[in-house]
Parts: structure tokens; sequence; C-alpha cells
């Protein structure tokens, strides 16, 4: 049987003409961008168009786009980077200053760690926002924690686990009032020094690319990380946006690449791909209603989820995480009563499927998944949850054959298991 | 996807096929361990047979709650004690147990232990009720 992958919100497979854009610049091209010769100047236009790509999928300048090795550095460097730069510029005129961050409990690791090692330097403090059952974050509670020392709101776009989409643009409008207001105040108001204190907006939106809209000026947004491998460009690449002007320090020091904000030779060939990705990513979303059906991403892909979820749930004891109509379109996250996640991923695989869990045992922290404990579910809960994620290869057979097989697993491994 | 890079060749078998999975009607021992919150639960059954004054396992089953290290300790359990003399088979250790498995990953020892401990506490169940 050919192997099915619902896996895509892991990553996904290199598209064909992403890699034959690529190739070149390994063995042919393989110039270095900073060099003036020919080599290097070939590399630095291939390595210029990508940005140029990149920046007008974001509505940005090139100069907004910096290179990295994935959303992970991105995430790093946009915290990291403003709040080293907002440390030294406030160092000098006041001592006891910490910085504030506000985040939500249900960020990727790549955040939540980040804010915890600024938390464990002393260099900022983070309030983490509580979401509601859906795993959605409530423009309020970001109102009520911000505070006179809070320099930036950190929020991802799309949940990597359950496919709830936060509501960025409004978070992004409310921090431009708050803005607004604290850049009006005089010197010497009710927050003294801290009137020129702006408020930066950061969004992780790695599982966003694809579907929906990007455009980081609509948004509101001044930092934006984004990882290639998410949407068929190579593992390895990624991208911030950064707001031209905003205060940053670049966290990998060495040479002048990057606009000097991330050193390091250039990943000539993998900037590539993720330009030619892109690329196609906003073709897509531009014409998609002159495409074929199975290339229209969204419309197809959500026709194909609602057909898994309408067959998953007809197996007893399972229930569905969020409210996937109003969430991206790729994700659907069960839970599965009395079933261990791991046991439903290996016996799955077993039938050439692949999926993902956010049970202790898949971890490797034997602690389950944090954004389930945070919409509110129990560790049992937890522990018996399955996620599928489609993508661009997923078709109407494989769904069948999820839908065939799955309730045989659960049924097997309910068995198996003690009535309590 | 392929759990052979995490399990052994054994662990797999024992999770595709497990070995004297279901219930004991009317045991001589039974002990429940782990708990929902930490994922892992399991419980084991035996029956006693008495031979020439001495007590052996005369059958061992088990019913798991669990991810598939879990299940293939538990599995693997039952087979090792069944035919044993009583003072043999509670000597059995964790080690034992990832050992007849050919190893188990860092993260999954744990599931091991739970194992071995099902079997302690069901023979514990075992003297403490059939004791006069």
């Amino acid at each position: 049987m050919k192997p099915i992958y619902l896996d895509h919100a892991a990553t996904t497979p290199v598209l064909p003409e992403v890699l034959t854009t690529m190739r070149p610049y390994f063995s042919l091209h393989y110039g270095n961008p900073s060099e003036p010769h020919q080599w290097g100047q070939q590399a630095r236009a291939a390595v210029d168009e990508a940005r140029e790509k990149v920046a007008q999928f974001l509505g940005a300048k090139p100069q907004e786009i910096i290179f990295t090795s994935g959303a992970t550095e991105a995430i790093n460097l946009a915290h990291k980077g403003l709040i080293e730069a907002i440390r030294e510029t406030q160092d000098v005129k006041r001592k006891n200053f910490t910085p504030h961050i506000v985040t939500s409990s249900v960020e990727h690791k790549a955040v939540l760690e980040t804010c915890r090692h600024l938390e464990k330097m002393g260099w900022a403090s983070v309030t983490y926002l509580p979401v509601d059952q859906d795993g959605l974050v409530n423009i309020k509670d970001i109102k009520k924690s911000v505070r006179p020392e809070t320099v930036l709101v950190s929020i991802m776009y799309v949940n990597n686990e359950v496919g709830t989409i936060q509501p960025i643009r409004e978070i992004g409008e409310t921090i431009s009032q708050i803005n607004k207001l604290r850049m009006a105040s005089p010197r010497g108001s009710a927050r003294g020094d801290n009137g020129e204190l702006k408020i930066y907006f950061h969004t992780d939106a790695t599982q966003a690319i694809q579907y929906l809209d990007c455009q980081v000026a609509k948004l509101g947004v001044d930092l934006f990380s984004l990882s290639g491998h998410k949407f068929y460009a190579p593992k390895g690449v990624g991208v911030l946006y950064f707001k031209k002007g905003m205060p940053i320090v670049r966290q990998q020091d060495g040479g002048e690449q990057e606009y000097r904000l991330r050193a390091g030779t250039e990943n000539v060939p993998y900037i590539v791909g993720l330009g030619k990705a892109i690329e196609l990513v906003q073709q897509n979303k531009e014409h998609s209603a002159n495409l074929r059906p199975e290339l229209r991403s969204r419309e197809f892909i959500e026709k194909l989820r609602e057909k898994l979820i309408n067959g998953v749930l007809k197996i007893p004891g399972v229930g569905l995480v969020g409210q996937p109509k109003k969430n991206a379109p790729h994700i659907a996250t069960f839970l599965v009563d009395g079933v261990e996640g791991e046991a439903m991923l290996l016996l799955l695989s077993e039938k050439g499927i692949a999926a993902s869990s956010g049970s202790a045992c898949t971890s490797g922290l034997l602690e389950p998944s944090h954004v389930l404990t945070a919409m509110g579910y129990r560790p049992e809960q937890a522990h018996g949850s399955l996620r599928f994620s489609l993508g661009q290869g997923t078709n109407d057979e494989e769904i069948n054959c999820v839908i065939k097989v799955l309730p045989e697993i659960i049924q097997r491994l309910r068995k198996m298991a003690p009535k309590l | 996807m392929n759990f052979s890079q995490i399990y052994s060749k054994k662990v797999l078998e024992h999770i595709r096929h497990p070995r004297n999975m279901g219930e004991i009607k009317n045991p001589d021992g039974v002990a429940t361990v782990g708990n929902l919150v930490c994922g892992d639960i399991m419980r084991l059954y035996i029956k006693i047979e008495k031979k020439d004054g001495k007590d052996y396992i005369k059958d061992a089953k088990f019913q798991t709650l669990g991810c598939g290290a879990a299940i293939s300790t538990s599995s693997i359990i039952t087979t090792m004690v069944k035919g044993k003399p009583l003072n043999e088979a509670e000597k059995i250790t964790n080690q034992a147990i990832v050992e007849a498995l050919g190893g188990l990953p860092p993260t999954k020892i744990h599931c091991s232990l739970l194992a071995a401990d099902a079997l302690k506490k069901a023979i514990e169940n075992y003297r403490q009720s059939h004791k006069k």
C-alpha cells in the first residue's frame, strides 16, 4: 500500500520546481554573495531576487527581510534582538528597568523557551496569556496585561497543534491604539520616561503562509517569522521580517551579511528555494479561481478535511479540538477517549499512515501537550490526541483509507485497556 | 514514520501481537499501576498453582492503556512469569524486562519500571489475600 503522509504541519516535501530552481546554486553558481567577482555577484543576484519575492509576498521592503536558518532562529532574533536593543537604550537612562513581553501559553516552544530564557537572565519579564476552549487569546486580556514597560506582544498566527487562527489584525489594531496614546502622552506624564516606549508586535506565522493573509501592514505587525519547510521549501531556511527602523540587535555576530543583522555566509541554494516556494504560494493565492481544483489549496484541503472530520467523528468516544471551520484549513486534531496517542501513531504507521500526537509519550518530555492543557483539556485527554495535517499531495483515497483503518485501530487499543 | 528506528524488533513484535492480553476472572493476585495523568495505566492479573508445596504462576494476563513501550513491557512480563515459581518471578527486575525486549529508548525506561511494579504489587496482593 502507498504510504499516506498526513503530517504536513510538521513538514512538507520540497516541490520538484523548487528543487529545480535550487539545483544550479550548489555546484554551478556557487559563489559567495559577499564577493565582487562574477561568481559572487551571480549568487548575490539570486539572493536579492528571493528577498524581493519574500518582500512582495509580505507587502514589505526587501531591506526588511532577513534570511535565517528557520523560524526558530527568526523568533530568537526577534525577541532577544528587540529586548537587547531596548535594554541598551533604556539602561542608559534608568536603572532597574525590565522590559515586559506579553505572549500566549499556546505558542510554539521557539517562542516560549526564548521568553523563558529572557526571564531567566533577568532581561525581561513575561506574561503568558491564557486561551479559551478553542485556543483563542482574548484581546481584553492583552489590553489588561500591557504595562508601561511592555515593549513586545508576541502572538502566533496559526497554532501548529490545533490550527486556531489568532485575531492578529485586531491585536495589531489594539497595539497601534495603545501606541498612539503612548506616543501622544508628553514626557513627564503619568508614565514618566516610558512615554516614548513603543510596543512592538511579533507574530510567528509558521503555519499561516499557505492559507492566510500575510500582508504585514494589514496585520499591523512589526516582526513576522516564517519557516520554508512548511510550504514546500527545504528545511534549514526561514525569514524574519522586521519593520524598518525598529530597534533590533543581531544575535549572531560576525560578518556584514543580512543588513548586519545575521552574520554568516548566506545559504544561497536554500534561500533561492524559499523564494521560489513563496512565489508559488503567492500565485496560488492570486489565481486560485483559475486553477484546477486540486491546486486550489485552501478550498481543496478544506473539503478533504471535512470529509476526514465527518468520518473520524463517527467513531464513538472521539471528539474534535477547537472549531475547524474557523481554523486553518490543513489541521484536524481529535481527542480519542481511552487510547494513548503514541500507540495510535504506531498502529497507524503499520498501515503506512503518518500523523502526530500531543501525547506525553511522543514528546520525549513525558508531559502532555502544553497547547491542549492550556485549552483546558485534562492531561488524560491530551494523551489521546491525534493530529492529521493535510497538504498538496493529500487525496480522497487517502482520507478514505484513514477513515477505514482508524476505527479498527482504536477498537484494538481500547480492547487492550483495563476498565477503570 | 519508522517506529523501527525507535523500538527494537522485539518491542514492535509484542505491540503487533500482544501476548496474554485480557482479564483473568477470579485472579489470585491483581494490581493496577500508573495513572491516567501520566498517560500509562497497567493492570496485571496472576493465577497461582501449588505444586509440591511451592507457589507457581500458572497464568498471567495484562490490560494496558499506554504507549507502545507500555504495551510491550506488559506483554513480555506475562511471558516471563508464566510457569515460574513465585519466588523466582518476584526477582524479575525492570532491567531484565528491558533486556528481554532487546532494549528500550531512554525516555521509555519508566514503562519497564511500571511493568516490574505491577508484577511486584500483584504478587503482594496474592500474598495478602492468601495469608492465613
